[in-house]
Parts: C-alpha cells; sequence; structure tokens
C-alpha cells in the first residue's frame, strides 16, 4: 500500500509509505481532492516521512494539492520532510513559500489547529 | 633476474609450467615437513620474545593454524586470500592482547624460517636453489606486506571512526531553550563549512524538535555570492523542516551584499543583534498568531 | 557494486529505479546521504525530461575515479525532436506546453557540472557531481596504486 489516508474528525491525514512514480502522484492528488471536498474536512496533512526524493514535480503537485484543498475549504499541512530532501528542494527554481510545512505529524496537527480556528478568540 | 610484480589487486602474473611447478613443489615440501619447521618457527618466536602474553600451549595452537594458511597463501597468493588471512591472524591472535609489531614479528620469523630450511634443501643444487627463491620470496614478501598493510588500514578505520565521533560531538548547534536553537557562526565561510553547518542545523532541527532557529552571523565579516545564496538556502530549507529563522548580526556590509544579489530580504527575517533575535525567536515560539508564522502576509 | 548503472527510460514507472539507482551508486562513491540525495533528484528531473517530452530515452551513471577526487556522471540520452531553444530551456521559469516545467535549471543547480547537447536528431544531457577526498582516502589511494615490488 503506497499511501495510507486516515480520516481524524475533519483532519485527513495522508501517509506516502514509498517513491511514487509520477501517474501515483497525480492519483494521489485527485485522489485526495476529492476526500477532502466529499468529507468536507477542514484540514489536510500530507506526511512525506518515507520520501528520500522529492523532486520539483511532487514538489509542484503538493502546492497544486494545497491549492485546490483551500478551495474546497481545508488547509494543507505537509510533514516529515527529511532534511537531505529539504536541502535538495531548495535548489529548484520554485516558489515553495505557498506551502505550509511542520516537523511531524504532531506539529502537523498543531499547525492546522491553528489554522482552522481562525476567529477564534483565544489561540494558544 | 628482477621482475617488478603487479598491483596488489592484481593475482600475480601466470607463472609458466616450469615455475608453476616450482612453487608447487616447495608448498609440497613445506606441507611434508611442517613439524619440524613449525617447532622451529616456535623456538625462534620464544627466542626473540614474542607472544609473551600466551602460554607456551597456546602459542602451540595458533602456530598450527597460522602456519598452515601461511603456506596455502604462498600456494594461492591471491589478493582475497592474503587479505583474509591477514584479517584472520589479527583476529585470533590480537584479542588476546598480542601487539601489531609482534604480529608482523612472528610472520617475519616464519618467512625466515622456511627461507633457511629451502636453502639447507637446495644447498647442492644453487641453481635450483635460485629458482626456488624465485618463487618463494615474492611469495613470502606479498604475504608480510599485506599483513603491515592490513594493520594500517585498520588504524584508519579506527582514526575515522573517532573523526566522525569528534565531528558528532562537535556540532555548533546550541540548544538554548525548548524549540529555540542557536547557530552562532564565526570566522571565515566557504561554501563547505557552510553546507556542513546547514546539514548540522537541519539535523538539530530534526532531533530537537526545534521551531525557530536564529543564525548569528556577528563574526563572520564578509560572505561571498555562493555562501550568501546558501544562507538563502539554509532558512528556505529549515522552513521546510517547520522552523522559522532569524539572521541575526548582519553587518551593514553584509546586508548590502545580500541587496546586491538579488536576495528578498523582506523574505528573511533579520535583527540587527543576537539579544534582539532572541527577543524576536520567544515572540515566535510564545505568542502563536492565527496565521501560522511562516507564510508572509498573505490573503485569507 | 560495479561502476556503471544503465537504465533505460521508457515509463515514469522507470524513474524508480533511476532513483535508487542513482543513490546506490552515489553512495557507494561515498558521497555525502545529502549529496546522494541532490543527485538522484537531479537525476528524477532529468528523467522526467525524458519521458514527457520523448517517451524514450537512457540514463547512464558511470562512476569517476580519480587520484585526488570521484565523480559521478550522468548521462541522459533520448532521440527525440531535441530542443529548439537551449539557452531559453535552462532560463529559470520557464516551462514546456505541457506545464510540466524541464526540470533541467533544478538539475542544474544540484549538480556540478552540466552540459547538453541537442539536435534534431536527440538530446543529451550530461552532468556531473564531484567530492574530494580526505586525507586519509588519498593515503590509501596512493598505496592502493603503488605496483609492489619484488622481495
Amino acid at each position: 500500500m503506497r499511501v495510507a489516508v486516515l480520516r481524524q474528525g475533519d483532519y485527513l491525514i495522508a501517509s506516502i509509505q514509498s517513491d511514487l512514480t509520477d501517474s501515483e502522484v497525480l492519483a494521489l492528488r485527485e485522489e485526495l481532492a476529492e476526500q477532502v471536498g466529499r468529507l468536507r474536512c477542514r484540514g489536510l496533512i500530507v506526511d512525506v516521512g518515507a520520501l528520500d526524493v522529492i523532486d520539483s514535480f511532487v514538489a509542484r503537485s503538493l502546492s497544486s494539492l494545497a491549492a485546490t484543498a483551500r478551495l474546497r475549504g481545508a488547509s494543507t499541512v505537509i510533514v516529515g520532510i527529511q532534511p537531505h530532501v529539504a536541502i535538495a528542494m531548495v535548489h529548484f527554481d520554485l516558489d515553495l513559500h505557498p506551502l505550509v510545512t511542520a516537523l511531524d505529524l504532531d506539529e502537523g496537527l498543531d499547525a492546522l489547529a491553528r489554522l482552522t480556528s481562525q476567529g477564534a478568540e483565544d489561540g494558544r | 633476474m628482477t621482475t617488478t610484480e603487479g598491483t596488489p589487486d592484481r593475482k600475480p602474473a601466470a607463472a609458466s609450467t616450469a615455475e608453476a611447478s616450482v612453487l608447487k613443489e616447495l608448498v609440497a615440501y613445506l606441507r611434508d615437513d611442517r613439524s619440524d619447521l613449525r617447532a622451529e618457527w616456535t623456538r625462534r618466536i620464544t627466542d626473540a620474545q614474542l607472544l609473551s602474553v600466551m602460554t607456551p600451549s597456546e602459542i602451540s595452537s595458533e602456530v598450527t593454524a597460522v602456519y598452515d594458511n601461511y603456506v596455502d597463501a604462498l600456494e594461492t597468493g591471491s589478493v582475497e586470500t592474503l587479505q583474509a588471512y591477514a584479517r584472520d591472524l589479527s583476529e585470533r591472535i590480537i584479542p588476546r592482547g598480542v601487539e601489531t609489531d609482534e604480529v608482523l614479528g612472528i610472520v617475519l620469523l616464519l618467512r625466515d624460517v622456511l627461507a633457511r630450511a629451502l636453502f639447507v634443501r637446495h644447498q647442492d643444487d644453487l641453481r635450483m636453489l635460485d629458482r626456488v627463491l624465485d618463487s618463494y620470496e615474492p611469495a613470502a614478501n606479498r604475504i608480510a606486506v599485506t599483513v603491515g598493510v592490513s594493520f594500517v588500514e585498520e588504524r584508519e578505520r579506527v582514526i575515522r571512526e573517532q573523526q566522525d565521533a569528534i565531528h558528532e560531538l562537535s556540532t555548533p548547534v546550541l540548544q538554548v531553550r525548548e524549540r529555540l536553537l542557536i547557530l552562532p557562526i564565526i570566522g571565515v565561510l566557504d561554501t563547505q563549512r557552510a553546507r556542513q553547518l546547514t546539514e548540522q542545523l537541519l539535523a538539530a532541527i530534526q532531533s530537537s524538535r526545534a521551531k525557530v532557529v536564529v543564525i548569528d552571523i556577528t563574526g563572520v565579516a564578509t560572505i561571498d555570492v555562493t555562501v550568501a545564496n546558501h544562507l538563502v538556502q539554509t532558512v528556505e530549507a529549515a522552513r521546510l523542516m517547520g522552523a522559522s529563522a532569524i539572521i541575526t548580526g548582519l553587518s551593514s556590509k553584509i546586508a548590502q551584499t545580500l541587496v546586491d544579489l538579488g536576495v528578498d530580504l523582506a523574505m528573511m527575517r533579520t535583527v540587527g543583534d543576537l539579544q534582539g533575535g532572541l527577543e524576536e525567536a520567544e515572540r515566535l515560539l510564545g505568542h502563536r498568531p492565527a496565521e501560522p508564522e511562516d507564510i508572509p502576509q498573505v490573503a485569507g | 557494486m560495479g561502476d556503471e548503472a544503465r537504465v533505460p527510460i521508457a515509463s515514469d514507472a522507470d524513474m524508480v529505479p533511476a532513483r535508487a539507482e542513482a543513490r546506490a551508486l552515489a553512495e557507494d562513491l561515498g558521497f555525502s546521504p545529502t549529496d546522494a540525495t541532490l543527485i538522484a533528484t537531479a537525476v528524477s528531473e532529468i528523467a522526467r525530461n525524458i519521458v514527457s517530452h520523448v517517451g524514450l530515452g537512457e540514463i547512464v551513471m558511470t562512476a569517476i575515479v580519480e587520484p585526488d577526487r570521484r565523480g559521478l556522471r550522468v548521462v541522459a540520452s533520448d532521440e527525440g525532436p531535441g530542443i529548439r531553444d537551449i539557452e531559453k530551456a535552462l532560463e529559470h521559469g520557464y516551462t514546456s506546453r505541457k506545464g510540466l516545467g524541464l526540470g533541467l535549471p533544478g538539475a542544474r543547480r544540484l549538480m556540478d557540472d552540466f552540459d547538453i547537447a541537442s539536435s534534431s536528431g536527440g538530446t543529451t544531457v550530461t552532468m556531473t557531481k564531484w567530492r574530494f577526498l580526505d586525507e586519509l582516502e588519498r593515503l590509501r589511494e596512493r598505496r592502493n596504486s603503488r605496483p609492489a615490488e619484488r622481495g
């Protein structure tokens, strides 16, 4: 199983477990976008901890997934980017700032909580 | 009649049939007479006071194995066999407290014992002796060299391990409180050092789960294009791991360099001095805004 | 451990083994884990370039051994129609009609040496990453390259 998808309350958590081909990346993007809309999720976490290569195509796909999820009312946080992978990613000619990132699942859930509680009186 | 042997990484050039049979015959002799030759070797080891940590019976049993393997190595002469021999030797003897010079010493003594035996055997036929030695000497010396080299390599392996351990321990990344790291950079920053610092910083972010890192470059006089780009990349890479970076100690000279290089300073959090940077870091950690701090102002 | 890896590229599924081979060869050559990732990422970009623009090609990765340094050379070739404007292709922000982006500028930044030759007969990208040997490695090199002398 290449990607495990869990639902946790209003959130969807997708864990990528192994290297994916381009077609699989695109399929995943469609799948998650669809689920986010259908399940009315407010947050999506994509855990890329198992990937030891994230190239420009995957990075762009993650960005576009986040944009699509946003259109469907969900914030997206990418978690688990490994140090070596982060170093490689900053060599791309890509603006990665639109991507919200966190260290791991716990941090990602915290970030989602903050992102989805806009308007809450007392942010932690 | 001196020819250079091939490199240690190649098998000795295929000997002619005559040479091959000389080697074969001498190996057979060394095997047949092994009891006497081993005894002679043991005697010389004791005389030279080598292997003094071992008891006579221990020496005796080691000598048997080592002798047989030596003759095998003479016979096949391949690098793999020799290296396996050297490794085996170390593994058998060194754990007992034997020094490396002793190991090489006993190997050389064995070489001498066998050479003398060959002298005696062929003393009536000097031409034959010549041919036998032509066959024996390079083979025996290859063994000695391989044993010696294997010790050097073992030492180097240990040095390398220690180097790595020192490198691990001497990370310049400091954890000042939970979730906050400081990386003070001092002196000349070249590309290689910059790369190492980036790796160490990101590894530290991961292991300490830092959310803010303060990179202080007060101690850096100038930076060139490559290093400046590196700094920017480091800040971005840290962000990809969920940590915000604050650059402190930016001299106006370096700030100008960055601007000239087209670095968008607005995308980097910079604070004049370390103290200010730490305060900013505390603010980032203590007060979380409704929007995540890792996106610059983005409309809804 | 070999010194060359050859990966045919015919579909996007081939990019996975291409990355894995690149990483394995890099590690064999003693590149750091970070550099191995940079190389594997560059190979991924180059492989995609073949898949999305031509459909068929080959990536050959070779180990280069020099006294003071080690290199991993990647040669990606295809027999497609060629890149009409190489300068443009290497510009930041350039994307092809398919919108996928050529990935070449990224690959160039990830590697040390980078060269493209393209004509109507096909395109060949040659890129290399180097690492310098440290003291201990250099000593070992010198030791192993001297011919053994006769007794």
